[in-house]
């Protein structure tokens, strides 16, 4: 039993729904209790989608459980062929029904239903959303994929992308189109638009291009052996793991790897000089491993962040999660528990946080900023533009994406010059974001005397209550910290925010470290140098 | 009372009752509100990873930093041995009320996983009562789907906190159901002026401030899912004053006037109480009705609020109900309403969705009310709709939201007009005589 407050993946079913929602002419019978009907809204409401998810739930009752549940299974699974004809059905379970064990697959097998009936096993106390996703869709491809002669011309399938995917619409699209410039067709994409009978012509592509492992990874294995398929391993997100994608598709296929990359501009607007004060920003990173895994090379080699944390909920994906972070010096945060990642966070003060809706609430509470790199994400992360996260216009987003909770290079130089500005303070967020400041009383600055007799100066330390006490309480304890001087602190005060954190920790750090018991002016300026890069 | 009784009402209406797939939150959902409601609970559900992605989905993706409320999953080792997992689960609960000791009562919420396996969650309420007495009472109430539907997990949670209320001999008016705390101060406010008193509220704000019932206690519900809770008052000797439900000016007043004639107020004084923001209601909500007016409306069914809405959309807002489905009815409790609501809609009880969708599609209603998993689709298609979980995550009870109630209707019709307005195309030309400089 463990205590949840959120969670990052969904039960297994979710992962199935979100499979049978993406493609067409697919029906999913589910034994479930009413209420688990719930899932329809993530893909109602979060992704808007425009019509229901193809899901019959049978609906049972505590009254039926001394009864028939399994005969109101088979009146589900007969009435759902009926009403909706699919050219294939998946039946399973969800948490609750599994406990009942009435084996949905042998109930819809005896249904002798005109249609191909793929039982699905999720284990519910076992295994989460990505898993129940990945084998639905390697579940489908047994059932329905075979080898069959190849195209004339050089095809490939792309396989992963799920309804409810982070920007998958747009990843498929741009990828497509990359494809395109080296003279690939897509034969067919899945499990995102794809039908049964699309699943069943999967065989004669020449090889799979797998965008998602979490979603996709098994179905390119059995595909590799059972239709002689190779599959691509690198994922096309950031230019330099676009350019290593188009190489090994080369290999693949005997194709030229170049490409026009005319419309790539991530390289110039890092190498820009208004991007110089990208360079160095502390960056904390957590989602789903392959995200994460992506997003960090981009963070450290195309913009210049320095990576400071990183870490997927993902359990299946450690290794390679672990292998990454050693890359760069990291321990990885291997973790799907909210609490310990915000902590994490907290420890490591990073100034920019990419991660997941939850990460998001993180920074919000620990007054850092945010953006979002990974699934789960909110309905604002399904944006109605084109906004893709792979290949080259993918690069461009993130760019785009990542720049924009941060405050500007100019501004941050403005704070740092005249921070006590009334209207213009470190407070009050950043000036391109609307409906944030708020306006400090002239005179708020806190009286010497009141600092000199040990009292904090209000807004000490962080620029929100809730995260300045937050950070100080989950910052691990320094063994005997040395007392802030009344000067210094006023002169801590003076650092904008979002580096103030940082610079509190270095001063007290290099304190303890010289034995110094008295924080001065002096000191914090000597910390300052002696960190300085 | 601003009008006459229809010449037939609801009540006798047969009821078609139907059951099959249900596009309903389970009893789980009520934690959203009950959790903000009373501000020192914790409700901790014994469930599965289903339920904690439900809770985070059903309130909009974490809108809390951290909530009142978790989930304890259920993993493969406690379904094998359930001495095992009520020792995890006094871990647990050891575990949060040290984390949070600002915690001064505890729900246990079952799930349908915890019923399956038959995991005794009284028993383990009862066992953490002793353990953390005096400074938390935990209590259990099931808001599994095999067992509630949506609202009903309010029901079950207040139901199950009326046996352990203190008793009294004293003449109490309880008001029973969670209102937002702006209504709730309204509702007292207007009690006081009435001069009925002493009033108390199930559920209240803090544990210290729970009522005491008796033989002398009468209540009056304000919610129409309470049907359980209404049961448990009675067991206890209290009172039920049935009433219209305090939605719309027409509500509001029959709801008041009824507990005032229990308290020996005179019409007079009442009429004088009430006269101005009676008049508020009406104006506020006539604006909307403009709207409304000769409009046809269909529910699904969602939260048991469907017959006292019909009746108010009805007899306030001129809109003719074609179906009012609800998952569940209470004639004893809903009845002064259903008196009211005219004849003509079918009444519908429990759901299979698939049926219902075809009904609605027949009756081409201008309005549908229904859940957030058919919104979407319906509005695809080119129908017109209000999710119903709004009308409980929105103030809407009594005189001073009787507007805001009518405005959840009637927008969705404003903005299906907005939309499909004909086409406006300006003009963005500086026309022939005008240059940058402004020189012709």
């Amino acid at each position: 039993m463990k205590l949840t407050l959120w969670t990052y993946e969904g039960p297994p079913h979710v992962g199935a729904m979100r499979v049978a929602t993406g493609m067409t002419g697919l029906h999913y019978v589910l034994h479930a209790p009413q209420g688990d009907t719930y899932a329809d809204l993530l893909f109602t409401m979060i992704e808007r989608r425009n019509h229901r998810p193809p899901v019959t739930y049978t609906t049972f009752q505590a009254r039926d459980l001394g009864a028939d549940t399994a005969n109101l299974f088979k009146d589900a699974a007969r009435d759902a062929y009926a009403r909706f004809t699919p050219q294939a059905m998946i039946v399973g379970a969800s948490c609750t029904a599994e406990l009942i064990q009435d084996d949905p697959g042998g109930l819809a097998g005896a249904l002798d239903l005109p249609c191909p009936v793929i039982p699905l096993d999720l284990p519910s106390y076992q295994r989460k959303e990505n898993f129940g996703a990945d084998e639905t869709f390697h579940q489908l491809c047994r059932a329905l994929a075979k080898p069959m002669p190849r195209t004339e011309q050089i095809t490939c399938n792309i396989l992963g992308a799920t309804a409810l995917g982070f920007r998958h619409r747009d990843d498929v699209a741009e990828i497509t189109k990359l494809l395109g410039l080296m003279g690939i067709s897509v034969n067919v994409a899945a499990p995102l638009g794809a039908s049964p009978a699309d699943i069943a012509r999967m065989g004669q592509a020449h090889f799979n291009v797998l965008l998602y492992p979490e979603t996709g990874e098994s179905a390119a294995r059995w595909l590799e052996r059972a239709c002689v398929q190779p599959y691509t391993k690198c994922v096309p997100i950031g230019v330099g793991a676009t350019r290593d994608f188009l190489h090994e598709v080369a290999a693949l296929t005997g194709l030229s790897p170049q490409v026009d990359e005319s419309a790539l501009r991530l390289p110039w607007w890092s190498a820009s000089v208004d991007s110089t004060y990208l360079t160095g920003k502390r960056v904390f990173l957590f989602g789903d491993a392959t995200h994460v895994i992506a997003a960090a090379r981009i963070a450290a080699t195309e913009i210049g962040f320095e990576v400071v944390g990183m870490g997927c909920y993902n359990r299946e994906f450690a290794r390679p999660m672990r292998a990454a972070a050693k890359a760069y010096g990291l321990e990885a945060l291997i973790s799907d528990d909210y609490l310990e990642v915000e902590d994490a966070i907290a420890a490591a003060a990073p100034e920019l946080i990419l991660g997941t809706q939850q990460e998001r609430h993180i920074g919000k509470r620990l007054g850092i900023p945010c953006a979002v790199i990974s699934s789960p994400v909110h309905v604002q992360d399904f944006p109605a533009r084109y906004s893709p996260q792979m290949g080259f216009e993918g690069a461009n987003v993130i760019f785009d994406t990542w720049i924009h909770p941060l405050v500007m290079g100019l501004e941050e130089h403005l704070l740092t010059m005249f921070r006590e500005d009334f209207e213009f303070h470190s407070d009050a967020g950043p000036s391109h974001h609307g409906g944030k400041a708020d306006l400090r009383e002239m005179a708020e600055d806190a009286p010497l005397a009141d600092a000199a007799r040990g009292a904090l100066p209000p807004g000490f330390a962080s620029p929100r209550d809730i995260s300045g006490q937050k950070m100080e309480a989950e910052a691990p304890p320094l063994p005997a910290s040395p007392v802030w001087q009344a000067l210094a602190e006023r002169e801590l005060k003076k650092i904008p925010f979002f580096v103030r954190g940082k610079a509190k920790r270095n001063t007290e750090a290099y304190a303890s470290e010289q034995g110094v018991a008295e924080i001065s002016v002096e000191t914090l300026y000597e910390a300052k140098a002696h960190y300085a890069r | 009372m601003s009008l006459d009784s229809p010449a037939r009402g609801c009540r006798d209406t047969p009821v078609l009752k139907e059951r099959g797939q249900r596009e309903v939150f389970c009893g789980l959902t009520g934690i959203i509100w009950l959790h903000r409601k009373m501000q020192d609970a914790f409700f901790l559900v014994v469930g599965s990873r289903t339920c904690a992605h439900l809770l985070q989905s059903a309130a909009g993706v974490m809108i809390f930093a951290e909530p009142r409320f978790g989930t304890a999953i259920l993993e493969e080792k406690d379904l094998a041995g359930l001495a095992d997992a009520n020792t995890e689960l006094d871990r647990e609960v050891a575990r949060l009320l040290t984390r949070r000791p600002d915690i001064k009562q505890l729900f246990l919420v079952g799930s349908c996983p915890s019923e399956v396996i038959k995991l005794d969650l009284a028993r383990a309420a009862e066992r953490l009562t002793t353990l953390h007495a005096p400074h938390v009472p935990v209590y259990n109430y099931s808001g599994s789907g095999i067992e509630t539907t949506f609202t009903q997990g309010e029901d079950a949670c207040l139901a199950a906190m009326v046996p352990t209320l203190a008793a009294t001999k004293a003449r109490d008016l309880l008001v029973v159901g969670a209102l937002p705390d702006v209504v709730e101060d309204q509702c007292l406010s207007l009690l006081a002026q009435l001069g009925i008193g002493p009033v108390r509220m199930l559920p209240a704000r803090r544990a210290t401030d729970l009522p005491a019932v008796g033989p002398e206690t009468v209540f009056a519900l304000v919610q129409p899912f309470l049907g359980d809770t209404h049961a448990a008052l009675i067991r206890r000797g209290a009172r039920h004053l049935p009433a219209a439900f305090p939605f719309g000016e027409e509500g509001t007043t029959l709801w008041l006037w009824a507990v005032a004639q229990e308290f020996g107020i005179s019409r007079a004084h009442f009429d004088a109480v009430t006269a101005a923001p009676r008049a508020r209601a009406a104006k506020a909500v006539a604006a909307h009705a403009e709207t409304l007016n000769g409009k046809s409306v269909f529910f699904f069914p969602d939260s048991q609020l469907e017959i006292p809405l019909a009746r108010f959309l009805a007899r306030e807002c001129g809109m003719t109900p074609l179906e009012v489905g609800t998952p569940f009815l209470h004639a004893a409790i809903t009845g002064p309403d259903l008196d009211l609501l005219p004849e003509g809609p079918v009444i519908s009880e429990g759901q299979d969705v698939d049926r219902q969708l075809d009904r609605q599609h027949a009756a081409r209603p201008d309005l549908t009310v229904c859940g957030l998993g058919l919104a979407n689709p319906l509005e695809a298609k080119g129908h017109t709709t209000k999710w119903a979980i709004e009308l409980v995550f929105t103030p809407v009870h009594f005189y001073e939201q009787a507007g805001d109630l009518a405005a959840l209707f009637s927008r969705p019709l404003r903005r299906k007009a907005l939309l499909t307005a004909p086409i406006f195309r300006p003009e963005i030309s500086r026309g022939p005589g005008q240059s940058p400089g402004g020189q012709p």
